[in-house]
């Protein structure tokens, strides 16, 4: 049976009218759909933040989990079922400040799942504080002398050697959705960076900012997306042009692939027998 | 027969290595054997050392007089020579100290000179010191050599086998007595030598463990290396992440998806896994915690032994949810309560924390081959594909009467697996209103009565009519038992009441137990007495006095019976 957008259908939104997120789950669903993954065989792991949310407002198998740690919950998951399509969501203070570290090991290791960073810049549940993506000098109630100078997330991807790492905007839904596509059929780590327009919070990163800015990489000949080096002068672009599309792509065995015990059938189907011990504890004698 | 063996030196000397193929070839013998083992936070130099008791009965404690001490540097031997008995001997490389060999007996033979000369290897010194110890007590030199061959890779075997071989025959030719054995009334049979980390580990892969994410820290690491040494055979898999943060959550992730899964870690690892532990408790996902207690707070002493963690253990993480705690008392006990951790996080969908400690982790047992056929595996309430398919809607969170729902795993039916860290529905979606909120929290809550009934009641040792009770909990149980049992030969009317299952804290049945005590002491590895005050505030018993110990350093039944001379038993 083809899987439909109605099979996704979850239940309302909470998010404020305009917000980013919805472009985000917009594309989602028709990249589910497109790949034509029913919800029972998707796991969404999300964080805690406006993006945290998203999974409830659609229908998977979904755990929502804490501030900052989708992430390793998502690639424990995997392994125990290397037959889910797991996606791990989550905002820019999410991924990008609490959870920084899970982000960054787990993409050197290159696990076999997608992230989706909902990068808003600002901190918007708890009512907008600068975040770690936060422009230089934003002013917010907890920085009123403007926010340091923020990380740049695509180019601490490529330092990390991830072998899928892309740019989306909210305000392009099927481009998005593209994009979504490749990176959840993606083999090992895909990051996927959106650019996601607080309506609320944040008034300097507005839809019409980001308007005037983005391009798209596609389009673009000459750019090998496999280069490395041109990765990360890619990723330095930003206060007048921002690429959009496939940053970096290198096939590399991920560490699904390189653990024996994961060759054969998922954990999950596998029986327990306690017996085996039996020939353990002849080493003990 | 009851005597014990030292190996001193320092970090890098290969004190560990002698002392586990003493204790194997006795074990192998069929000796009952307990070993322990000091030692510091370095990898070369400072003073280490390792004690084996042998006896032809039970031996769960070190006790300390010395019968043999290998002494490999100087500094060992002028620091161990008055724990000598009188008929002890030590046996040390040729530094003489004149003083010394008035007071003791001392065989000073030249371990370097004889490994270098009959091995062709200097390095294999400690094997000459372990095959003279071996030599004093008349042991069968090819069950030793056989030891010493399944110890080593076969290139180094060699060596080492000739080495000890050159020092079981030097002390043959000397002249001093030899020490009384009577290795030959020893009954044949085989016993598995194995240390606290190992049964933990022996015991998760028994139960079916799948997933083990965790990250180094003393004393729990070995846990990780056990596992990983045996992921083939077990299609198990083991995985070391970027910190302990990480390794919750893998667990948790893992748990949900449907596998057992569990973390090892110390006192600072577990302050990481707090938010998991609360994690596991709202989100109902079983998940096992191995706490390897040493002595904190923040770095503390490493590779010491502390019972500092057990308040902390009831108390981690934030809001209320239900946990069961196990504190397992020797080798044979983590393996079974390892296996009850397992069945308990996923009976009732909490987190199960086995509270161990550095002394239990790395101390030695011999322990029967366990019986397989009694382990038994309770998965609790997961649902089969057929029994999914009947359901028009499946709830990860249904209310029912015990507050376990079934549980589904993702992507092997239709059922949608939904969960949250928010407060959720029974959908498993979030909410806010105070209605469910009560609801959920009812339900959480109401998994702990029958937990409760799951907890085993403490045992008594010795005479129920007993006057005087010591009470203890965990690792101390080897010391204790050790204690009282003397202290009763010695006609005083004395038991032993030992806590493993401390969480929910089985109330009921303990004042019965101690119905004829008239004096309670409570006996633990801690500076506040936080057993003591936890078995206070649920009893309502009355403590007469604590034996506290927080140096770091494990108690042993001389140390017991030495503080309960203070009092008027």
């Amino acid at each position: 049976m083809a899987v439909t957008l109605n099979d996704y259908a979850g239940l309302q939104p909470a998010w404020c009218p305009g917000c980013g997120n919805f472009g985000i789950l917009s594309a989602l669903k028709m990249a589910l759909v497109d790949l034509g993954i029913p919800p029972h065989k998707l796991l969404v792991v999300s964080g805690i933040g406006q993006a945290g949310k998203l999974p409830h407002y659609m229908k998977c198998n979904t755990f929502n989990s804490l501030h900052g740690r989708p992430v390793p919950v998502a690639v424990g998951a995997k392994i125990a079922n290397r037959e889910l399509v797991v996606i791990a969501v989550g905002g820019d203070g999410d991924g990008y400040g609490e959870g920084g570290n899970h982000w960054i090991h787990s993409m050197r290791r290159n696990h076999d799942i997608t992230y989706m960073v909902h990068n808003n810049q600002v901190y918007a549940l708890t009512r907008g504080q600068a975040s770690p993506t936060s422009g230089a000098g934003f002013v917010s109630k907890t920085t009123p002398e403007g926010a340091p100078a923020p990380i740049n997330p695509l180019a601490l991807a490529v330092a990390s050697n991830t072998s899928f790492i892309a740019r989306g905007f909210a305000g392009d839904v099927e481009h998005l959705a593209g994009l979504i596509k490749l990176a959840v059929s993606h083999k090992g780590f895909s990051f996927l960076d959106i650019l996601q327009p607080c309506v609320t919070f944040n008034h300097v990163n507005t839809y019409e900012w980001f308007k005037k800015r983005v391009y798209k990489l596609d389009a673009d000949k000459n750019y090998d997306p496999s280069n490395k080096l041109a990765a990360f002068e890619k990723a330095q672009e930003w206060d007048e042009r921002i690429p959009l599309g496939i940053i970096y792509r290198k096939q590399r065995p991920t560490y699904e692939d390189s653990i024996l015990a994961l060759a054969d059938l998922p954990l999950v189907k596998q029986s327990i027998e306690p017996a085996r011990v039996e020939k353990m504890m002849a080493d003990f004698l | 027969m009851d005597f014990n063996i030292m190996v001193a030196g320092e970090a890098g000397q290969g004190v560990q290595t002698i002392g586990i193929i003493l204790a194997r070839a006795f074990a192998r013998l069929g000796c009952h054997v307990f070993a322990d083992q000091d030692y510091e936070s370095r990898i070369r130099g400072g003073h280490n050392f390792f004690r084996i008791r042998i006896k032809d009965s039970q031996a769960l404690a070190i006790s300390e007089p010395l019968d043999i001490l290998v002494a490999l540097n100087r500094e060992s031997l002028s620091m161990h020579c008055n724990e000598l008995t009188k008929t002890g001997i030590a046996i040390s490389d040729e530094f003489r100290d004149p003083d010394l060999s008035r007071q003791y007996k001392i065989i000073p033979m030249p371990l370097s000179g004889l490994a270098e000369e009959k091995a062709g290897d200097k390095r294999t010194f400690n094997s000459v010191a372990a095959g003279a110890a071996m030599g004093l007590v008349g042991f069968n030199f090819d069950l030793l050599s056989a030891v010493i061959k399944d110890y080593f890779t076969q290139e180094l075997a060699e060596n080492n086998i000739k080495a000890a071989r050159a020092g079981y025959e030097y002390v043959q030719q000397q002249t001093m007595t030899n020490i009384k054995s009577d290795l030959s009334t020893v009954i044949k049979s085989s016993r598995l030598l194995i240390n606290g980390n190992d049964a933990v580990a022996m015991g998760a892969l028994a139960a079916g463990c799948k997933f083990l994410a965790a990250y180094p820290m003393t004393p729990s690491t070995p846990i990780i290396e056990f596992m990983a040494a045996y992921e083939a055979d077990f299609n198990t898999v083991v995985f070391q992440p970027e910190d302990e943060i990480a390794a919750v959550h893998m667990a948790i992730g893992a748990s949900y998806a449907g596998v057992r899964a569990m973390t090892v870690t110390s006192g600072g690892g577990f302050s990481l896994m707090t938010e998991g532990l609360g994690l596991s408790g709202m989100t109902e996902t079983p998940l096992v915690i191995v706490l390897g207690q040493r002595a904190g707070p923040a770095i503390g002493l490493p590779t010491r032994t502390e019972q500092g963690d057990l308040q902390f253990a009831i108390h981690a993480s934030h809001g209320e949810f239900p946990r069961a705690i196990f504190a397992p008392s020797t080798a044979e006990n983590a393996f079974w309560l390892t296996i009850k951790a397992f069945n308990t996080a996923e009976k009732y969908q909490v987190p199960v924390i086995l509270l161990t400690d550095h002394y239990l982790a790395t101390s030695y047992f011999t322990v029967d081959k366990f019986d397989t056929s009694a382990i038994f595996i309770d998965r609790g309430l997961p649902l089969n594909e057929e029994e999914m398919g009947k359901l028009s809607e499946y709830k990860r969170h249904r209310i029912t009467g015990s507050g376990i729902s079934p549980r589904a795993f993702p992507g092997l039916s239709q059922a949608l697996v939904v969960t949250d860290s928010d407060e959720h529905n029974e959908e498993g979606h979030l909410i806010e209103d105070a209605e469910t909120r009560v609801r959920m929290t009812d339900k959480r809550l109401k998994k702990t009565s029958a937990l409760r009934k799951d907890i085993a009641f403490p045992l008594i040792y010795g005479p129920k009519s007993a006057n005087i009770t010591l009470v203890g909990w965990g690792s101390t149980f080897g010391p204790l038992y050790e204690a009282s049992t003397f202290l009763r030969k010695q006609g005083v009317n004395i038991n032993l009441l030992h806590f493993t299952e401390i969480w929910p804290f089985p109330t009921r049945g303990v004042s019965s137990l101690l119905i004829n005590s008239d004096k309670i002491f409570i006996i633990e590895n801690n500076a506040t007495g936080q057993f003591s005050n936890l078995f206070i505030s649920k009893t309502g018993l009355k403590v007469h006095s604590t034996i506290l110990k927080y140096d770091g350093r494990p108690f042993t039944s001389d140390y017991i019976i030495k503080e309960l001379s203070r009092e008027q038993l």
